[in-house]
């Protein structure tokens, strides 16, 4: 699908062993399957079905989302920087595509 | 039929409600596939109710589309005791599943917000696995008012 765009806030810099909160929306309908259109016929389910953050390779959290989470899925979890490293999100559509972005974090 | 100006409101601002969701009543889910499934995730276990798990909802959801949710698990996320999973269950939907969080030791916290749709007032419940086997159960019922008309 075009036109998706995630969003993620993460603080620039954290002292070390410190827990930070992370914030992530991507815009993307989350079709139920059990939605009708103007023709009467069901509109085929297209949902974000997983989502994972990595920390410099390392699973940090992980989800898997089912129809009933809301449009606009907004996902905000905590992770506990130990060093500086990268976050990596990616977002798994039904339809195949993967939605990735990367955020640099700092040591104070 | 004699429907009233208000009967009439009532009666189209439900319609559309119902056209938004699209959920048939047959289709519902049942608080048995419910349990069931709880009794898959804890791979037999009886769930312990409360203790360290915490979800938080609204009481009261004015929109089912949208209601925000919380769960938190006291937890000291170590690498040999931390919470592996927490799942969140809707007793009314047409489908009962709704999330799967898998935490990590690198998680800090075993904390998540998301917000999820609600077919109408119903329960809503958490079960917590962790790493040492323990599993904890929370539930909440939230009242959903769909299009005002007290659904």
């Amino acid at each position: 699908m075009d036109n998706i765009k995630p969003r993620v806030k993460v603080p620039k810099s954290a002292s070390a062993g410190e827990i930070i909160t992370i914030k992530t929306l991507i815009n993307h309908p989350m079709e139920s399957g059990l939605r009708k259109g103007k023709d009467g016929n069901l509109i085929p389910r297209q949902i974000i079905n997983k989502f994972t953050c990595e920390f410099n390779g390392k699973s940090v959290f992980s989800c898997e989302l089912e129809p009933a989470i809301s449009a606009n899925p907004y996902i905000e979890f905590s992770a506990k920087v130990t060093e500086a490293g990268t976050f990596k999100f990616s977002w798994l559509d039904d339809d195949g595509s993967v939605y990735e972005t990367e955020n640099k974090i700092a040591i104070k | 039929m004699n429907l009233t100006r208000r009967q009439m409101l009532c009666a189209s601002v439900g319609a559309a409600a119902a056209g938004v969701f699209g959920f048939s009543l047959s289709a519902s889910a049942t608080p048995e596939a419910t349990a069931e499934s709880i009794k898959n995730f804890a791979g037999g276990k009886e769930p312990a109710m409360g203790g360290d798990l915490t979800l938080t909802t609204p009481e009261i959801a004015e929109n089912g589309n949208t209601v925000p949710i919380e769960v938190s698990v006291a937890s000291p996320m170590t690498d040999d005791d931390y919470v592996e999973s927490v799942v969140i269950y809707a007793e009314g939907n047409p489908n009962p599943d709704v999330a799967v969080f898998h935490f990590t030791p690198m998680s800090g916290a075993a904390e998540a917000k998301t917000r999820m749709r609600l077919a109408k007032t119903q329960n809503v419940v958490a079960v917590a696995k962790t790493s040492k086997g323990q599993v904890f159960m929370d539930k909440k019922e939230v009242k959903v008012t769909i299009g005002g008309c007290g659904g």
